[in-house]
């Protein structure tokens, strides 16, 4: 027994209400295989579904027809193109046939000694791109070999689009974490009259709060290392900027979608009232935030709104240090947006909370 | 005589179109060491002024006491003292018996250990099964064991046997008896008679917010039609009622139709007058029946309705 006998020190900590009712959150949460999977199985699956569908295919190969002599310099340069595919001494005929039908993309055509006719159809980007190549070539074999351009390819990092991904599914899955974590949690235990039978115990409600967000955060810790390690090993995601910035812009970003979770739960008493409340503030971020898709595709009149949302200003913070490597300096900005969502919605659910 | 409640004028309204007057300058004294039974229908005020008592809600006027105190100014010291069963908590169906207890105990300074808490209510053998695998009668039992387990003074019970088995229901019975062994205080509330004649020393009923009449069960139902009823059926038409109430040892008759019920102290002596009285009036006799009173009795007597008839729909 607690306070009578001499208790171990763990055992005091066991014992201790915050710890019992963290436990209790962390029990309940364990113990149902469907919501741990969508927790922690399903942004994996969406990681992979859409890193894989979207990542840089090879160039394909581009297959020009000449007709006719064309000029063997020529015909030389663009052989070293990997990417060219030269079909030479193709009939007339057959070549037009072949354009026509997207076989081929562009055309070479050499009558006689006159100058070369390039045919193609300019809507058709590969045809395009075979034209800039050809030409290209030609301008090549004409300059001098002491005036050749160098060229240098540069590997970017975090440019990739897996890259852009992640920090947003990151974003995303501490809002849906913080609002259905709390929130749904909170309003759960008000319809099955749980909240109310545990604050009828002399249940300290800072600690029932507290409980919440403690289980919730390391929830979400668990998800987030699990994310950022897949990203890793399969699409070798790295993490640019500081790994401390990183830790205190999910605490923030957490906390502040565990704060909105608070305010959306502080008087909803049924299922349907919650989940349309939820959907209500998470549908527009979804959307808005730069989940998938940069934010920045949306029109300038929008901005404003939009870089105020707190999902938005997590994903910025996240991609910034992500991606272009950015210090915690430089994301503090986007955190001082969250940290303003976070105290005026804390505020706001203790003000209207109903423990009933 | 030492009083674990006592409330005067309790009003609480709930504000609405039209507004409910859930409860209306009602009146309570429960005596520590007693277990108080709260009757009433349905929507009688009965689980709102429980839950006033609770601390959970906070009348709108009245004048409240638990054990000495008031809500208003020892609230923390009564959370501790009080234990509580609700009207249908769903504790979580996922935690073990041992770890909802052990939660619990975690929110008291004192109390009884979770064990001595789970053996008190005899689930000794569930303590590592999960909610999820109990009957509703081991889960009521599990509620019981965490209002018990801070090893409160007084005891809240509301509707603590609805939707159980019968054996469910005695079995709780047999728990809140070695309580009230234990010298604690009970205040319950149902709406079923039995169990207030099993188990209540004193009770009130309440209708429509207010108390209507209170003592032990034994004493209200000699007062309010006494201890047997004559129930007969019959055809043909039915005497006058001052007739029935002027039969010998009558106290309250009560005539329907074809049907009459005669609350009496001497059945010996009503018996005879009755048939006697029907034969007279030319009426035919179909049934008869008599039978020990019971509250519910009582509350058709001082209301006219039956204790049931709302909730039974």
């Amino acid at each position: 027994m607690i306070g009578v006998s001499p208790a171990s020190w763990s055992s005091r900590l066991i014992h201790h209400p915050l710890a019992q009712l963290i436990l209790a959150r962390v029990r309940d949460f364990f113990r149902e295989p469907e919501a741990l999977f969508w927790v922690y199985g399903f942004p994996l699956l969406i990681a992979l579904a859409l890193g894989t569908a979207f990542r840089e295919r090879p160039i394909e190969h581009l297959t020009i027809d000449t007709v006719g002599d064309v000029e063997s310099g020529l015909v030389a340069s663009l052989s070293t193109n990997p990417q060219l595919e030269l079909h030479k001494g193709i009939d007339a005929n057959e070549s037009e046939q072949r354009l026509r039908t997207g076989k081929s993309c562009l055309l070479i055509i050499q009558n006689g000694s006159g100058p070369p006719v390039l045919r193609t159809d300019p809507n058709r980007p590969e045809s395009a791109l075979a034209m800039a190549l050809v030409e290209a070539a030609l301008m090549r074999s004409v300059v001098p070999d002491d005036k050749q351009p160098l060229i240098q390819r540069q590997e970017v990092q975090g440019a990739r689009y897996v890259d852009f991904l992640i920090p947003g599914l990151i974003g995303m899955n501490l809002m849906g974490g913080g609002l259905w974590g709390v929130g749904y949690v909170t309003v759960d235990m008000r319809a099955r009259k749980l909240l109310k039978r545990l604050v009828a115990t002399p249940m300290s409600r800072v600690h029932f709060l507290l409980s919440l967000c403690l289980s919730r955060l390391l929830f979400n810790s668990i998800e987030i290392a699990l994310l950022v390690m897949f990203s890793w090993i399969v699409f070798g995601v790295s993490i640019q900027g500081s790994l401390f910035a990183l830790l205190v812009a999910i605490l923030v970003g957490g906390a502040t979608f565990q704060a909105i979770g608070l305010l959306v739960a502080s008087r909803a008493n049924t299922y349907e009232a919650v989940n349309g409340l939820m959907n209500l503030v998470m549908l527009p971020m979804y959307i808005l935030s730069g989940v998938f898709f940069s934010s920045e595709r949306f029109p300038d009149a929008m901005q404003g709104i939009i870089s105020f949302l707190p999902l938005t200003a997590l994903n910025k913070a996240l991609r910034m240090i992500m991606n272009d490597g950015s210090g915690f300096l430089a994301v503090l900005p986007s955190l001082g947006i969250l940290l303003l969502w976070m105290v005026v919605s804390f505020v706001l659910a203790t003000r209207l909370f109903r423990w009933r | 005589m030492e009083l674990a409640i006592s409330c005067r004028n309790l009003c609480k309204t709930y504000p609405g179109k039209p507004p409910v007057f859930a409860v209306k300058n009602l009146n309570l004294e429960v005596r520590s060491g007693s277990c108080f039974g709260l009757l009433g229908p349905n929507g009688a005020g009965k689980t709102t002024t429980l839950e006033i008592l609770e601390g959970i809600i906070t009348p709108d006027s009245g004048d409240v006491q638990v054990l000495g105190r008031s809500w208003l100014t020892d609230a923390k010291w009564l959370r501790s003292r009080i234990g509580i069963a609700l009207q249908e908590t769903k504790l979580s169906e996922r935690q073990t018996v041992g770890e909802t207890v052990t939660l619990f105990r975690s929110f008291y300074d004192r109390g009884m250990s979770p064990e001595e808490a789970i053996a008190l209510v005899s689930l000794e053998g569930k303590t590592h099964a999960r909610l999820s695998n109990l009957s509703g009668g081991q889960k009521q039992r599990v509620a019981l064991a965490c209002s018990l387990v801070g090893d409160p003074d007084l005891l809240f019970l509301d509707e603590p046997t609805t939707g159980l088995d019968p054996q469910s229901r005695r079995q709780v019975w047999d728990i809140a008896r070695s309580l009230i062994d234990r010298g604690k205080t009970i205040l319950l509330t149902t709406h079923y008679m039995d169990e207030a004649e099993q188990l209540c020393t004193q009770v009130a009923v309440v209708d429509h917010g207010a108390t209507i009449a209170t003592g032990s069960p034994r004493d209200l139902i000699r007062a309010h039609g006494g201890d047997h009823r004559i129930e007969a059926q019959f055809s043909g038409v039915a005497p006058q009622l001052d007739a029935f109430l002027a039969l010998p040892g009558a106290v309250t008759a009560r005539v329907e139709a074809d049907q009459v019920w005669c609350g009496t102290e001497s059945p010996h002596a009503t018996l005879p007058a009755l048939l006697k009285l029907l034969e007279v009036q030319g009426c035919t006799l179909i049934g008869l029946g008599t039978r020990a009173a019971t509250l519910e009795d009582v509350f058709v007597n001082l209301t006219g309705r039956h204790l049931r008839e709302e909730s039974m729909r």
